[in-house]
């Protein structure tokens, strides 16, 4: 058992994503089980566009803005949201102990760049000279720097001044719960007292949809609901980005912070995908807190891609807790990659916020009803070709 | 015996096991030999063609053969083989079953040039290619996928050692090899786990990759010879050299240790970090944020800094990192920074960015086991600004019970550690 004291209490959220920004505009949307999904851009792929952000409200210097692609930019703004949220934003003596684990992938590729590039080749005398002079030539010099993946973090410090530490995880979905696995692990052994946790997508790029075109893994012909997408289903993936301010209840209450949430557990394993993908690995982590849940006020938030065959696996672990209502948010916000454990996590913390669970969005009818009033939130995470990863949390 | 806890009452953390590869050679002993002769492994490349390139030199692992190059496949083969040896030497487990978790430190992954002119060539298309057209038949490539997810080394390596749980991959740029090492302390302190495998690898010297450190001007362009054009904290030092390597740790409790009679062969006192708010590529001007990291890491090993005998830089020879350095160790030592052993290991085998920080604990841990310093090769033209014992040239024979082993990276990442011979 955690001693209470350093129990990991939610303090802090900031998300950005095709719901709009903050709580009050995921809230709006997910009660009315609406979202804005993009079918005609990167057709016949369909993307989960990032909402219209002001950047100048949370990276004031226009400088700071033009070191940052995309990702970097919606990240960085989400930190901002978070911070502000927790009060801690402009706090420097917090912030210089404030842990900061960010999950990453890697920023966009210039692809007007390699498409020039691309072009040129084939008729060249000599393309691997050309290739090192183009190179030399068309890289934007920084944009190096808004393509490593710890940069995120480190733009996060020097627009926000978070110094206390700064580690960034990076492999897909995992990187997103491992984030939040250690950072809670830290808070609750009393290594850290208050930590940032989180990451930021941007779905809109072809390079990244390359990638998973690769292995066939993206939904085609049309947005769906991710349990009506089948066996030949896919992802239809969304910009977003998440970032949670988590503390320990001493430090919580010894500042006055509101506390939105308790995160009571985070876990991750690594099943077997070529055996029984996801299901033994969700039930290996059920199996840790099934004693704390309590169906008739508990719901389950599912990360689920709409790729197979890890959403059947998933699917076949959900069936057997009938008595668990529940919402697949990839159906509203497309599937985020590296943030998007944190970003449901920072979901379930709003919907615990709010009391009630948000509207089913399934016209297969697996999300059933719920109108009781909610005291826990178990979030499941399971990525898209490896890595799971099941959270605990409850109402403050 | 011992006790097992340190003085904060934690478990303390040693090393059972040591793997190494870098541009000198694989394995402890060869790596060993050569440091200590001051032999360097920088060359002129023949990966790829440099015609029009300003820096046309590195230290790439080219004696190490794989199937289908890209980097993510050489780094995953360079961590094997470093952690094969650490395995090996530590003797825990069972083949194929490591009993602990794994913290990689690896290279971004992305798709590269090589593939990706493949895949223009299957499109078809002629003449103004784009994304599209690569879109079009990227499904005909699905080996790309797993190759280019960022979670694949790990998950390979997670496979081929039997390590437990979810392997953590992690970028602190060229700070990662020292996080690694940090995070497997922390959860073995937590009691999470009695032992990790802690590992930083990098492969990644490809004409893109060089090309970026290049246009940030970050890469040393004297190239002939090329043995000579890493030169940290000399006055005529003119940037970093890229190159490739791992280092492999075994991290265990003394308890644990104990309890398998397995030998000790280090102590990982303290780990400390600090961020920097100030800029991108370069340092705060105060220093604070290296002396913070540095600061941290006595605290937390629980020494002051009179404790230190050795200390294992950053070094990497550019113009802002060597000056930076040598300004946060003057600031912490004061007048005994003078006389505190100083070399950089990347003198001799570049710097292994990713990879750097494991790399260069682990020889900082073979230069304690030896009680000899490699020296720091090519220090022809002393930097007055620079007043320090770099062990110039020549190794040299010194007991040490403490080092310091720093690593600092793009994004204001900062990490030291605090290496001893034995629990305090």
């Amino acid at each position: 058992m955690t001693d209470p004291a350093r129990e990991g209490v939610i303090t802090g959220i900031g998300i950005v994503s095709c719901l709009g920004e903050g709580l009050d505009a995921h809230w709006e949307k997910l009660r009315a089980g609406e979202t804005t999904v993009d079918e005609v851009a990167f057709a016949p792929y369909s993307v989960h566009p990032i909402c219209a952000l002001d950047f100048d409200r949370q990276i004031p210097k226009k400088g700071d803005q033009r070191q940052m692609e995309a990702w970097q930019r919606i990240g960085t703004y989400a930190a901002g949201l978070a911070l502000e949220s927790a009060g801690i934003k402009g706090n420097s003596e917090i912030l210089a102990r404030t842990d900061m684990i960010v999950a990453a992938g890697g920023g966009e590729r210039d692809v007007i760049a390699d498409s020039a590039i691309l072009s040129a080749l084939p008729g060249a005398a000599n393309p691997d000279a050309l290739l090192n002079e183009r190179l030399m030539g068309d890289l934007r010099p920084t944009l190096f720097l808004a393509q490593l993946s710890n940069l995120l973090a480190g733009n996060i410090s020097i627009v926000h001044g978070v110094t206390g530490s700064s580690r960034t995880f990076m492999g897909e979905e995992s990187s997103g719960i491992d984030s939040l696995r250690v950072a809670l692990a830290r808070i609750n052994a009393g290594q850290a007292d208050i930590a940032l946790i989180g990451g930021s997508y941007n779905a809109e790029r072809k390079d990244l949809l390359m990638l998973y075109e690769f292995s066939g893994t993206l939904l085609k012909g049309g947005y769906r609901p991710v349990w009506a997408r089948g066996p030949n289903g896919g992802m239809v993936t969304g910009s977003l980005g998440a970032f949670l301010v988590v503390e320990s209840r001493a430090h919580a209450q010894a500042r006055g912070a509101r506390i939105i949430a308790r995160l009571s557990a985070v876990m991750s394993e690594r099943s077997s995908r070529k055996q029984d993908p996801v299901a033994p690995a969700l039930r290996t982590m059920w199996d840790r807190i099934a004693s704390r849940i309590r169906p008739g006020q508990a719901a389950l938030l599912s990360g689920a891609s709409g790729a197979e065959p890890a959403t059947a696996g998933e699917r076949a672990f959900l069936a057997e807790h009938a008595d668990i209502p529940v919402r697949a948010t990839g159906s509203y916000i497309g599937h985020g990659m590296e943030p998007s454990f944190p970003m449901n996590v920072a979901l379930a913390a709003l919907t615990l916020d709010r009391g009630r669970l948000f509207a089913a969005r399934d016209p297969t009818g697996f999300e059933k009803p719920m109108t009781d009033a909610l005291a826990q939130v178990v979030v499941a995470g399971a990525g898209y070709w490896r890595g799971e990863g099941l959270a605990l949390v409850e109402a403050a | 015996m011992t006790s097992a806890r340190d003085k904060a009452g934690r478990p303390i953390v040693v090393v059972t096991g040591i793997g190494v590869v870098t541009s000198l050679g694989a394995g402890k002993a060869d790596n060993w030999r050569k440091l200590t002769a001051g032999e360097s492994g920088i060359h002129s490349i023949t990966r790829f063609p440099t015609e029009g390139l300003r820096t046309t030199m590195a230290g790439t692992v080219d004696f190490i053969d794989v199937d289908a190059m890209s980097a993510p496949r050489l780094s995953e083969r360079l961590a094997e083989v470093a952690a094969e040896e650490a395995v090996a030497q530590s003797g825990i487990g069972a083949r194929g079953r490591f009993p602990g978790p794994l913290f990689l430190a690896v290279p971004p992954v992305e798709l590269e040039w090589p593939q990706r002119i493949e895949i223009a060539k299957t499109s078809g298309a002629n003449n103004a290619i784009n994304y599209d057209d690569l879109l079009r038949v990227s499904a005909k490539f699905p080996a790309y996928h797993d190759r280019f997810m960022f979670g694949s080394v790990a998950d390979n390596l997670a496979d081929t050692f039997g390590t437990l749980g979810s392997p953590i991959s992690l970028s602190t740029a060229c700070a990662s090899g020292a996080s690694a090492i940090q995070l497997g302390v922390e959860a073995i302190r937590r009691g999470e786990t009695d032992a990790a495998l802690c590992i930083g690898t990098d492969g990644s010297v490809n004409s893109e990759s060089l090309v970026r450190f290049s246009l940030l001007s970050a890469l040393s362009t004297q190239n002939d010879p090329p043995q000579g054009a890493s030169k940290p904290f000399s006055k005529n030092r003119d940037g970093f050299v890229m190159a490739e390597g791992a280092g492999a740790l075994v991290l265990e409790s003394l308890d644990a240790a104990h309890a398998r009679s397995a030998k000790i062969l280090g102590v990982v006192g303290g780990c400390g970090e600090m961020a920097d708010s100030f800029h991108r590529t370069r340092s705060n001007p105060d220093g604070k944020p290296i002396i913070g990291a540095i600061r941290n890491a006595l605290a937390d090993a629980g020494i002051t800094p009179d404790d230190i005998g050795y200390i294992n830089p950053h070094g990497t020879g550019t113009p802002e990192n060597d000056k930076m350095e040598a300004l946060g160790v003057m600031s912490i030592f004061g007048e005994r920074a003078k006389n505190i052993p100083m070399s950089s290991n990347k003198s001799m085998i570049g710097h292994t960015l990713s990879a750097a920080g494991a790399v260069e604990a682990a020889f900082t841990l073979l230069t304690l086991e030896h009680g000899r310093l490699p020296p720091t090769i090519n220090y022809a033209v002393p930097d007055p600004a620079i007043p320090l014992d770099v062990v110039p040239n020549v190794a040299r024979d010194a007991g040490v019970k403490y080092a310091i082993s720093n690593s600092f990276g793009f994004g204001g990442q900062n990490v030291s550690l605090v290496l001893a011979r034995e629990p305090a």
